[in-house]
């Protein structure tokens, strides 16, 4: 089976950007991924363009940024599953590619959230889950992870100091992106103070909206080879799903989607979650991510309060977890979080990421959930 | 009548909006497919194992376990006049699971996973229009019913 690769990333700044349009946003993501691949944009067979739609003002956001670009009359397409849409565009160009259609292909994840209205953000966060039979009792994304938070609490004694954690680490890494939304460290007990959002969560259980973009160019292998001397390969990809109404969950201690899709992506990739070196893992909340590495395997499921809280998770732990900063510290622009994970691992399997640069990293993963696990998408890459 | 559920309704139909006419009249609703017998709650006109269209209500008697619950005090839009509210998910004795509001006869500190609880029908009071839903009670509560309804 022929290979598919990453030859170029590239990563725009996250933040309130009140100085740019969306597709201003992917210009800066495209620009700097081109630039790394080293290639003209001629090369291009498509692209596919990551974005929440209801989040714009400029409606079908794929037309838009594919103009700005200058890339007609080339195709693109847009894929939307919340909040792991770049990843589902990583996925359908792996899937274009594979099929022989194109050989080159950008994926851009791009994102303005903070172009709506803070009362139309609230109408839309009343609107996450379910709507027939949860939203109308005034259930929101915090709420939903707080349940997931409360029985996790309950069935295995994870602590909010725990969950806060999580949020310690994120922000000590976030300090040292440049690209991050957060560029400071926290304190445990400043954390633990802050305003109560959800029980047990509070302001620092939670990322923030941001604005941003991140960009990835893939190539099938020939293509990879002849192109670039630093290619990372995507060598598995794994996609599950689960109910979208969290009454019909078989429980709620974990993500069903984030374990079926990190086994398709294990096996197909042929490693164990035990060859991970560094990984980009879904913190929308801080117990997701405590879910994520139970549900990937890190450890055992009950055994992930533990594992934040022994630092496992650190660099020079066992696996290396969101030294990006995360969606926590970096900022979570929906549509280009599943991308800039790809980003950041691929920064990371070449040894090019600086002062958060895990040792040795060959093997690394991205876990990238939609809503509240209705979709996860796990990809892992590797460096020969 | 769907739009009588919820007290902010986002889907004013559905195939079962019959649901919101019975909870007014004090019933809880699940539903069951003709065909296969296939019970659930909370209903669905479309049977997920047979495929049939063919449905009927059945009625559940509310009572269950407490399953998960959050407080939220960052209220998105048309909720902000009630916070903090508390939302939990009842496992239901007779199977299925619904989201509700924790009602005040569970004070917050008795409040924990796995306690005995009843749905109870409710009526919004203080609302023009007709607004039902249910809340989480101490087992024991009682509500009013109509007589048995003429609705399928
Ligand atoms: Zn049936």
């Amino acid at each position: 089976m022929s290979r598919v690769g990453i030859i170029g990333a590239g990563h725009g700044v996250f933040g309130r950007r009140s100085d740019a349009t969306v597709q201003e946003l992917a210009f800066e993501a495209f620009r700097l991924a081109i630039k790394d691949a080293g290639i003209s944009r001629d090369e291009l067979d498509a692209t596919v363009v990551a974005a929440v739609p209801e989040y714009h003002k400029q409606r079908s956001v794929a037309g838009v940024v594919q103009e700005y670009l200058n890339l007609n009359p080339k195709p693109t397409w847009l894929t939307e599953v919340a909040c792991a849409s770049g990843s589902a565009a990583i996925r359908t160009a792996w899937m274009a590619i594979k099929s022989g259609l194109h050989q080159v292909v950008a994926v851009i994840g791009c994102q303005k959230m903070t172009e709506l209205a803070t009362a139309e953000i609230l109408a839309l966060m009343g609107r996450v889950g379910e709507v027939q039979w949860e939203s109308i009792f005034g259930t929101t994304f915090p709420g939903y992870y707080a349940m997931f938070a409360t029985n996790h609490m309950h069935e295995f004694g994870t602590t909010h100091e725990q969950m806060l954690q999580v949020a310690v680490k994120n922000h000590f890494y976030g300090a040292k992106n440049p690209n991050a939304l957060f560029r400071k460290e926290i304190q445990l007990d400043k954390a633990m103070a802050s305003d109560p959002v959800a029980s047990p969560f509070c302001v620092y259980d939670c990322c923030a909206n941001a604005d941003g973009a991140a960009c990835v160019i893939l190539a099938d292998e020939s293509r990879a080879k002849a192109l670039s001397k630093k290619v990372v390969w995507l060598d598995g990809v794994g996609c599950a799903t689960a109910s979208m109404s969290v009454l019909r969950r078989p429980n709620l201690v974990g993500l069903p989607s984030a374990v079926e899709a990190g086994q398709q992506a294990f096996r197909m990739a042929r490693v164990a979650p035990r060859d991970i070196k560094v990984a980009e893992v879904h913190d929308c909340f801080t117990i997701a991510e405590i879910m994520a590495y139970e549900d990937l395997g890190f450890c055992k499921k009950g055994q992930g309060g533990k594992f934040i809280e022994e630092k496992r998770s650190y660099i020079g732990g066992e696996v290396a977890v969101n030294v990006d900063g995360g969606l926590k510290a970096k900022g979570h622009p929906i549509g280009a979080t599943g991308v800039s994970m790809a980003y950041e691992i691929v920064k990371q399997l070449r040894g090019e990421a600086g002062e958060r640069q895990v040792p040795d990293a060959n093997v690394g993963l991205t876990h990238n959930v939609g809503g509240i696990g209705q979709y996860t998408f796990v990809h892992v890459f590797r460096r020969d | 009548m769907f739009s009588w559920f919820g007290k902010v309704s986002f889907v004013p139909y559905s195939k079962v909006a019959d649901f919101a006419v019975h909870l007014k009249d004090g019933r809880m609703m699940g539903s069951r497919c003709k065909d296969c017998g296939y019970t659930t709650f909370p209903p669905r006109a479309d049977c997920p194992q047979c495929l049939s269209g063919n449905f009927g209500f059945k009625e559940y008697n509310g009572k269950g376990k407490i399953y998960t619950y959050t407080t939220i005090s960052a209220a998105p839009t048309g909720f902000e006049d009630i916070a903090p509210y508390t939302a939990a998910v009842v496992e239901l004795d007779e199977g299925g699971r619904l989201m509700a509001w924790v009602g005040d006869t569970i004070p917050l500190n008795e409040l924990k996973i796995g306690i005995p609880v009843q749905v109870v029908p409710r009526i919004f009071d203080d609302s023009p229009e007709i607004k039902v839903y249910y809340t989480i009670e101490k087992p024991g509560a009682t509500w009013k019913k109509a007589p048995p309804p003429h609705l399928g």
